[in-house]
Parts: C-alpha cells; sequence; structure tokens
C-alpha cells in the first residue's frame, strides 16, 4: 500500500486536487485551428490544381469563414490567458524550443494571410459584391495576381498549425496521456477530417460531395490507425503511460471516447459516407455534422484527460 | 558558477510546517496558495508501516520543462541555476503549469506565474532561504553543490537521498536523505 497525502499548505488555485489549468478555451481553440487548417489547406490544394470551378465550394465559398472561424479561435485563448494585457509579450520573443512559440508566430502569418485569401475569393461568391472604394479593389486586385504563392504558403501553414494543435499537448513530458509524439498527425488528419466536413455541410454540388465523402472517408480511416498506435505505444510504455491509457480503457473517460469520439464520431459516418457513394442510403448532412462533433469532443477529451493524468512519486 | 541545492532531511523532519509559514511570511504569497508544502508518504501494510515526511517544492530542475515551454522567455534559469519568472513578461498562458510534474507551479491572484525562488534575494545578501533559516529540528540544508566543502555536498556524500521523479528527465536539485 501506498498513499502520498499533502498534509499541509497546498492549496492551489487550479491545481489542488486536481489539475484544471485549461477549462473550454483551449480544446474549443484547438478545434477550430483544426477546422480552419482543414479548410485552407483543401481550398489551398484544389486552387493549386486548378479546380476553382469545379468545386467552388472548397475554394472559394468556405474559405469565407476561416478567418471568422480562426478569430473566434484567438479570441477563445486571448480568453484563457491570466494576464490578458501581457497577450503581446508572445510577439516579443521567438523560442524555438517552445511549442507555444510557435504556435503563436504560426497564427501571426496564417490569420492575415486567411483574412487575405478570403478577400481575394469573394467577387466571386457574391457576384454582386462592390468594393466601397477604389483603393480596396485595387488592392484585392493586388493580391489576386499573387494567390498562387499564397497557396503554397498556405498548405505548408495550414499544416504547421494542424500538426501543432497536438504538439503543444504532447510537448507536455508532465502529463503522460498528451505525451505521445502521434498527437500531432492526430490532431492535423482529425482537423483536415472536419474541415471537410464543414465542406460536406455547405456544398450543393453532387460530385464535389462526392469527392469529399471519398476524402474523409480517408482520413477518418488514418484517424483510426492513429488512435490504435497512440494506445498501442502508451501500453508498451511505462507504468505511467499505461496508467494514462488506463483512462480510456475502464476509467473516466472510457465511454466519452470511445461512444462520442470513436463510434460516433469516426467509424458510424465514414460507415454512412460509404454506404451513400454506394447508393445504399439516401446523402444527408448527418456525417458531416457527426464528424465535426466528434472532432471538438475528441478535444476535449484529450486536454481534459491529459489534466487528469500525472506522475507519481 | 554556483550551483545551488536543498538537501532535507526525512529523518528529522517532523512535519511542522515552519517552512511553509516562513515561505508565506517571507514572501508575501497571498492567501491559499503556497510556494511549499508538507506531503506525507505512508507505506507498507499494518504494522509494518513507514512513513516519509518531505517538505517540497519547486526542484530547481537543472533541465527545467517550465523554461522549455515558457513561450514568452518569462521563465529562465538564473544565475547558481535557480529556475524564476520574470512577472513583466509572463501572460499567465500556464504551459509551464501544464510542463511542470511537480506541480510546482500556481498562478497568482495578479495574473503571472509564481513559485519558489530559492529566496534569492535573501541568498544574494549571504542568507539562507527563509524555510532553511526556520526549521526547528534543523532539518534543511541550503547550499552549492559545485563546493566540495558544503553542507550539502557533504551530506549528500554520507547519506542516502533520493531526488522526486528523477526518471522525468528533469535533474531535481532537491534532495531528501532517507
Amino acid at each position: 500500500m501506498r498513499e502520498v497525502t499533502i498534509t499541509s499548505g497546498r492549496d492551489m488555485h487550479l491545481i489542488d486536487p486536481a489539475l484544471t489549468i485549461w477549462g473550454w478555451e483551449i480544446p474549443v481553440y484547438l478545434f477550430l485551428g483544426g477546422l480552419v487548417a482543414g479548410i485552407l489547406f483543401f481550398s489551398a490544394l484544389y486552387y493549386l490544381r486548378g479546380k476553382a470551378d469545379e468545386m467552388p465550394t472548397v475554394v472559394r465559398v468556405t474559405p469565407l469563414l476561416a478567418p471568422v472561424l480562426l478569430g473566434l479561435g484567438l479570441f477563445a485563448l486571448f480568453l484563457d490567458l491570466e494576464y490578458k494585457l501581457h497577450v503581446f509579450r508572445f510577439y516579443t520573443n521567438i523560442r524555438l524550443e517552445s511549442p507555444m512559440s510557435w504556435g503563436s508566430w504560426t497564427l501571426a502569418v496564417i490569420f492575415p494571410l486567411s483574412v487575405v485569401w478570403a478577400l481575394i475569393h469573394i467577387e466571386q461568391v457574391f457576384s454582386g459584391w462592390r468594393w466601397p472604394y477604389r483603393w480596396m479593389a485595387q488592392a484585392v486586385e493586388m493580391a489576386r495576381q499573387y494567390a498562387r504563392p499564397i497557396a503554397w504558403v498556405l498548405i505548408i501553414y495550414a499544416v504547421i498549425l494542424g500538426m501543432y494543435t497536438g504538439i503543444l499537448l504532447s510537448a507536455f513530458n508532465a502529463r503522460p496521456v498528451w505525451n505521445s509524439a502521434i498527437l500531432g498527425p492526430l490532431f492535423l488528419v482529425s482537423g483536415l477530417s472536419t474541415g471537410v466536413a464543414l465542406n460536406l455541410l455547405i456544398s450543393k454540388s453532387e460530385a464535389e460531395k462526392h469527392l469529399l465523402s471519398r476524402i474523409d472517408i480517408m482520413a477518418i480511416a488514418v484517424e483510426l490507425f492513429l488512435i490504435i498506435h497512440l494506445f498501442m505505444g502508451f501500453l508498451a510504455s511505462t507504468q505511467i503511460h499505461i496508467e494514462a491509457a488506463g483512462l480510456f480503457l475502464g476509467g473516466p473517460y472510457t465511454a466519452g471516447f470511445w461512444i462520442f469520439v470513436v463510434a460516433l464520431g469516426l467509424v458510424i459516418p465514414a460507415l454512412l459516407e460509404f454506404l451513400e457513394l454506394k447508393g445504399r442510403v439516401l446523402a444527408t448532412r448527418i456525417p458531416a455534422l457527426l464528424v465535426l462533433a466528434g472532432g471538438l469532443i475528441l478535444r476535449f477529451i484529450i486536454v481534459d484527460a491529459g489534466q487528469m493524468s500525472h506522475w507519481t512519486f | 558558477m554556483p550551483r545551488y541545492a536543498m538537501v532535507i532531511d526525512t529523518k528529522r523532519c517532523v512535519g511542522c510546517a515552519d517552512c511553509v509559514v516562513a515561505c508565506k511570511t517571507e514572501n508575501n504569497v497571498p492567501d491559499g496558495y503556497c510556494r511549499d508544502w508538507i506531503v506525507e508518504d505512508v507505506r507498507g501494510a499494518f504494522p509494518n508501516l513507514q512513513m516519509e515526511i518531505r517538505s517540497e517544492r519547486c526542484n530547481h530542475c537543472e533541465n527545467p520543462p517550465c523554461v522549455r515551454c515558457c513561450p514568452t522567455g518569462a521563465s529562465y534559469v538564473d544565475t547558481g541555476g535557480i529556475v524564476l519568472v520574470n512577472h513583466d513578461e509572463c501572460t499567465g498562458c500556464k504551459a509551464c503549469i501544464a510542463s511542470c510534474p511537480y506541480d510546482a507551479r500556481f498562478v497568482h491572484p495578479e495574473g503571472y506565474v509564481d513559485k519558489c525562488t530559492f529566496c534569492i534575494h535573501r541568498v544574494k545578501e549571504g542568507l539562507e532561504p527563509a524555510c532553511v533559516a526556520v526549521c526547528p529540528t534543523k532539518c534543511m540544508h541550503f547550499g552549492d553543490l559545485e563546493d566540495p566543502d558544503s553542507e550539502v555536498s557533504k551530506l549528500l556524500k554520507v547519506r542516502h537521498s533520493h531526488s522526486l521523479i528523477p526518471e522525468a528527465g528533469t535533474s531535481p536539485k532537491v534532495f531528501y536523505l532517507t
């Protein structure tokens, strides 16, 4: 038997009796960051492949939402800061060792680019769109000339943004649930999948929806593969990692994770999309909604479970 | 360059928490927070029980994950290997709290992250940290590991000791004599 009791002096805000340093703000940001990474990645990818007219939703319409969604995510991040006036401090340093520093500089690049990318496409989406001032039209016209290089930069930064949302957590050695290199690729693929799902919700073209469903099935397959590897890695590692996996294999997160994330968020939408492609069931928006909900719940569960897991001494 | 460390004799510690009170007084730690705390670690099965009482705090690690994770450089290693937080650069993002396996850090009500400083303001004046200075059983020792004749070096040479979670790769610098 072993019992460790803190008998005196520890009643630390946010830490005792359990670490609860990050509430709803961080998972919401991680979800929106991944979603925006997915939207921008596919938009830039199909723009470069010259599919702008075949896939108007992916290339032009959904990216209009990207700056709004990313802005909301950034606002959530801002709300999480305990010393909000010092937010500028993220931009007085470049710290290569700190994933959060990478993240803040990535956001400083991709957020303005997402605004420019939306402005480039806004005229084609709303046919009656008129810029109130001539200089605005001129500026957007100038940006449009650089659309291809911007698309390349967007692809690279979308991948960094999507990866970073996972790496941010996996860099914390002190929290075994987070401390897996799989988390970066897992959150990236989940972000791409939620980006596709949002496109599926918006798209009105059958051909576009077919392609999106096929991409989503592939993304979900990769995600399931990564989740299996995440647990294989934990179970083959040290005692604390085995205990971390135990939180999902019989522990408090078992039902939430396997029912809402894996079953309802991955397996069932992939199955529905597959049957839709085969023409066995009517195409609906249900799989897309399930994928989006599953992605959000995945972030909430991982952020929460990480704070439950710790080293024992 | 000194390498400061703390050595605490668990055979002498009675868990009176004088160190906790001294720290709160010396460093003006607000109500409901603390930079050090007492842990009772009981092992075995009745009647063969063993208890270790420890006064715990920031371990001023030689490989501090909090400094590595800090996005603004507010957390840094000062002279003597003491890990400190520059309040003016801290945004309260809490990455360092998540990165600490010892849960030694907390958010001060004024918005920055706070923790044990090894009472560097006292050490610079040639005094011991407040917790060490008040210990009624004289179980706490503070000194320089680089100096082979310092009290801490000598104690670590002749006594068995352990540190907390060295397997986390942090190289902690608070040692417990057993």
